[in-house]
């Protein structure tokens, strides 16, 4: 997985905009994950610590919402949510209908950061 | 003790190889190169698909590679082997191609000479889902001995292709695979519903021309534009 380099970028963005904003120190960065990425927490946080060592987001913590996937049904156009491990299994509770479109699940954003 | 305030920055982390990945599209529109984006794991026949592909389509179109490999030159080549134009693009560790990084590569060719640019991705069904390459397709191929079930374990990779080519279909006729191609075809247009599925044998050559012809239409769409 190129968790180093998703997390080269976090850091790149929120160092940008800490120096806009003549931040002192980054306390929390919030993400916004969809739940269909495969990036796993616990190694963004490490090789962030890793990363931001020196930085104005050193011993930043990130926080890790994880955007729910929700599908569109093709039928009746009633949206609802899947669990990833379920989508195969994926039934629209409008019409019963199985044709589905995806409407969030993917988001990679920096939504965030409390800032001192 | 200073106060802790809240910035938005609602910032896209890809955005920056999405704006590479946009402007790429734009110079391939003028310069007339119509880029594909071939996508599978490890072992799945991108490479043998590939010369396949190119030998139905260089009767009308002139094709070339761009080969992405964590670090060897095999596939490239294989290719240029075949007398097809190839670039090796060696990754350096990385788990994927960026829109940056095939930029490079199609510097390295003659892009007045072509009508259609294939990448061979790195082997992965995980990583180059997430990057925009700059392709005007992108493909993926699903091997029969890899199971049925794939679309299950790497949803994001079947969600967002635009064809699925299941490839090495010549082993359905032995009873060995328990390989299901209507439960995957079900499985994948959940995911997907718009999605273009041929079923090949790279090998055989089975299915091949129906895909090939396909991609044809569209390279030729484009191309025209």
């Amino acid at each position: 997985m190129h968790e180093l380099q998703v997390t080269k970028r976090i850091l790149d963005i929120a160092l940008e905009h800490a120096k806009e904003q003549g931040v002192h120190q980054i306390a929390v960065i919030h993400l916004r994950i969809g739940a269909l990425s495969d990036l796993e927490d616990e190694w963004l946080q490490r090789y962030f610590t890793y990363l931001s060592r020196g930085t104005l987001a050193d011993e930043a913590r990130l926080a890790i919402e994880r955007v729910p996937i929700v599908v569109r049904c093709s039928g009746c156009a009633e949206s609802f949510e899947v669990e990833k491990s379920a989508l195969d299994e994926a039934v629209c509770p409008g019409c019963g209908g199985s044709r589905c479109e995806l409407v969030s699940g993917r988001e990679y954003v920096v939504a965030n950061m409390e800032v001192v | 003790m200073d106060e802790v305030r809240l910035i938005e920055i609602a910032e896209d982390i890809h955005a920056d190889n999405e704006l590479v990945a946009r402007e790429l599209r734009i110079r391939l529109g003028d310069e007339k190169v119509f880029l594909v984006n071939l996508m599978s794991a490890p072992g799945s026949g991108k490479t043998r698909t590939i010369l396949r592909t190119i030998e139905e389509l260089q009767t009308q179109l002139r094709c070339g590679v761009i080969e992405a490999d964590i670090d060897s030159k095999v596939d490239a080549e294989a290719v240029a082997a075949e007398g097809i134009s190839a670039v090796q693009l060696n990754t350096g560790g990385f788990c994927h191609l960026d829109a940056t990084m095939v930029a490079q590569g199609l510097d390295q060719l003659e892009l007045a000479d072509l009508d259609v640019v294939v990448i061979e991705n790195v082997g992965n069904l995980v990583c180059p889902a997430e990057f925009d390459t700059g392709a005007m397709l992108k493909v993926m191929i699903l091997s029969v001995p890899e199971g049925d079930d794939k679309p299950l374990k790497y949803p994001l990779m079947f969600s967002l292709c635009d064809v699925l080519l299941v490839n090495k279909i010549d082993y359905l006729e032995f009873d060995l695979s328990d390989f299901d191609v209507a439960k995957l075809r079900e499985r994948v247009r959940k995911l997907n519903p718009e999605i273009e599925i041929f079923e090949i044998s790279a090998k055989t050559g089975e299915g091949v021309g129906e895909w090939a012809g396909w991609l044809s239409r569209e390279a030729k769409r484009f191309l025209a534009d």
